[in-house]
């Protein structure tokens, strides 16, 4: 989280307990961000109209959908990954 | 919040370091639920009124009741298989 980047940043400076205990506070809050981002994806792709409860079929879309849009990513860094080796070996 | 100034030696008293977390999780849970707040507001309005009259009805306050719901219940479903799918992962790499 962008917000913990002003922290002292000498590790003599911080209490080691706080140290590590904002560091998993910062992953724990990137972690959620990241479900928001999914949940709103996946909510447009897979919720037509609100009914009474998520049906199965819903609930297979949706945990597709977030399983899916990890593969994507890192798919796409894989490939984006040999993309900047190709063109380092060209140089 | 000041985090700059740490005392000598880097330690906190045990009273300042329970404070510190307990403000740190606080806010972290307000932003948390700020967050969820905002996107469930526009994806529900998005859902449920499709033309805005002088009032909400009766029928698109039901519909936003249940979009919330529904919308909840996703999040959780979405943590739930992310949280799984990222333990799979690391025990794949381990």
């Amino acid at each position: 989280m962008s917000s913990f980047d002003s922290l002292p940043s000498s590790k003599d400076d911080v209490d080691p307990e706080v140290a590590s205990f904002l560091q998993m506070e910062s992953q724990k809050a990137e972690l959620q961000a990241q479900v928001h981002k999914l949940a709103d994806v996946c909510w447009e792709q897979c919720i037509d109209r609100p009914r009474d409860k998520l049906d199965s079929k819903t609930e297979t879309c949706v945990s597709n959908c977030v399983e899916r849009f990890i593969d994507t990513s890192l798919t796409i860094a894989t490939r984006f990954q040999k993309l900047l080796q190709g063109a380092a070996a060209n140089m | 919040m000041d985090f700059s100034t740490p005392p000598a030696g880097g330690r906190m008293d045990a009273a300042t370091r329970d404070n510190l977390m307990t403000q740190v999780r606080q806010q972290i849970a307000l932003a948390n639920a700020q967050e969820l707040l905002q996107r469930m507001s526009e994806k529900c309005y998005k859902k449920c009124i499709v033309k805005p009259g002088t009032t909400l009805d009766n029928s698109e306050q039901k519909c936003i009741a249940m979009c919330m719901d529904r919308y909840m219940d996703t999040w959780n479903l979405v943590s739930r298989v992310y949280s799984q799918r990222l333990q799979r992962e690391s025990n794949r790499l381990s």
